[in-house]
């Protein structure tokens, strides 16, 4: 579901599998309780192992967007497919800048 | 156009039926050939409907969600998601992107999404009795060999 790695300042989340909401809640969890703890200053969402994935995947994206704007920190989301970009399209999230 | 083949399913409203109903419906429409893309459209614009069901028809609460698919002689696939949860007073400010009901981690898209992968989506929805959203897809490569046979 997701691997988390973090040096202290970046923190990064590899996706794998499905990002369907039913994934989404323990992925979220899973994320939030190391930036809580850790409080990074960037946090990386990398998708190249994501295999499926519907607009709940753009919900946890916006989710982190949110969480990390409190802590003070930066969202980064990387490798995303390009069969899952037109989901990322239609939300509109290139205008946060947080897509690569 | 005649319905050459038909499945009907039924299941809990249960969030790990997401990927048990996307891979029903790939499996349903696999008959006619799809592309990857095509696949891909059908079982993400699935996932959205039964989604919806399960969190705001039903609420978290369970109940069960019904799928009915059809198959034509032109290559068309007809997919109904049907649910009897609370349904909705304005279904036209319900498909708005980006509006949702369902608290800070629901994006709202749910019905883009179906709109902009499905090539046609209706939505009919009667409040505390359900919905049922019905979609169609054109499978292109199979309309087009069946006209070259």
């Amino acid at each position: 579901m997701v691997e988390i790695e973090s040096d202290g300042n970046v923190c990064v989340a590899k996706l794998n599998g499905d990002i369907d909401h039913h994934h989404c809640v323990k992925i979220r969890k899973k994320i939030d309780a190391r930036c809580d703890s850790e409080r990074p200053k960037v946090l990386v969402l990398d998708f190249s192992g994501v295999q499926f994935m519907d607009s709940s995947g753009v919900g946890l994206v916006m989710g982190r967007y949110r969480q990390m704007s409190l802590l003070g920190g930066r969202l980064r989301v990387v490798n995303v497919p390009e069969n899952f970009d037109r989901v990322f399209r239609l939300s509109g999230l290139a205008g946060l800048g947080v897509m690569e | 156009m005649n319905i050459i083949n038909e499945m009907n399913l039924s299941f809990c409203a249960k969030s790990i039926n997401e990927s048990f109903a996307r891979s029903a419906i790939s499996a349903f429409v696999l008959s006619l050939d799809p592309t990857i893309g095509e696949l891909s459209d059908i079982k993400t614009a699935v996932s959205e409907a039964v989604t919806n069901c399960i969190v705001h028809a039903y609420g978290y609460k369970g109940g069960i969600i019904y799928i009915n698919a059809r198959i034509t002689d032109t290559g068309k696939v007809i997919i109904r998601v049907r649910d009897k949860g609370c349904g909705m007073e304005n279904v036209k400010q319900a498909m708005e992107p980006l509006y949702t009901t369902g608290g800070e981690e629901r994006a709202g898209l749910g019905f883009a999404v179906m709109q902009s992968f499905m090539d046609k989506v209706s939505v009919r929805s009667t409040p505390l009795k359900g919905t049922t959203v019905t979609m169609e897809k054109a499978i292109i490569r199979c309309a087009k060999n069946d006209r070259e046979e």
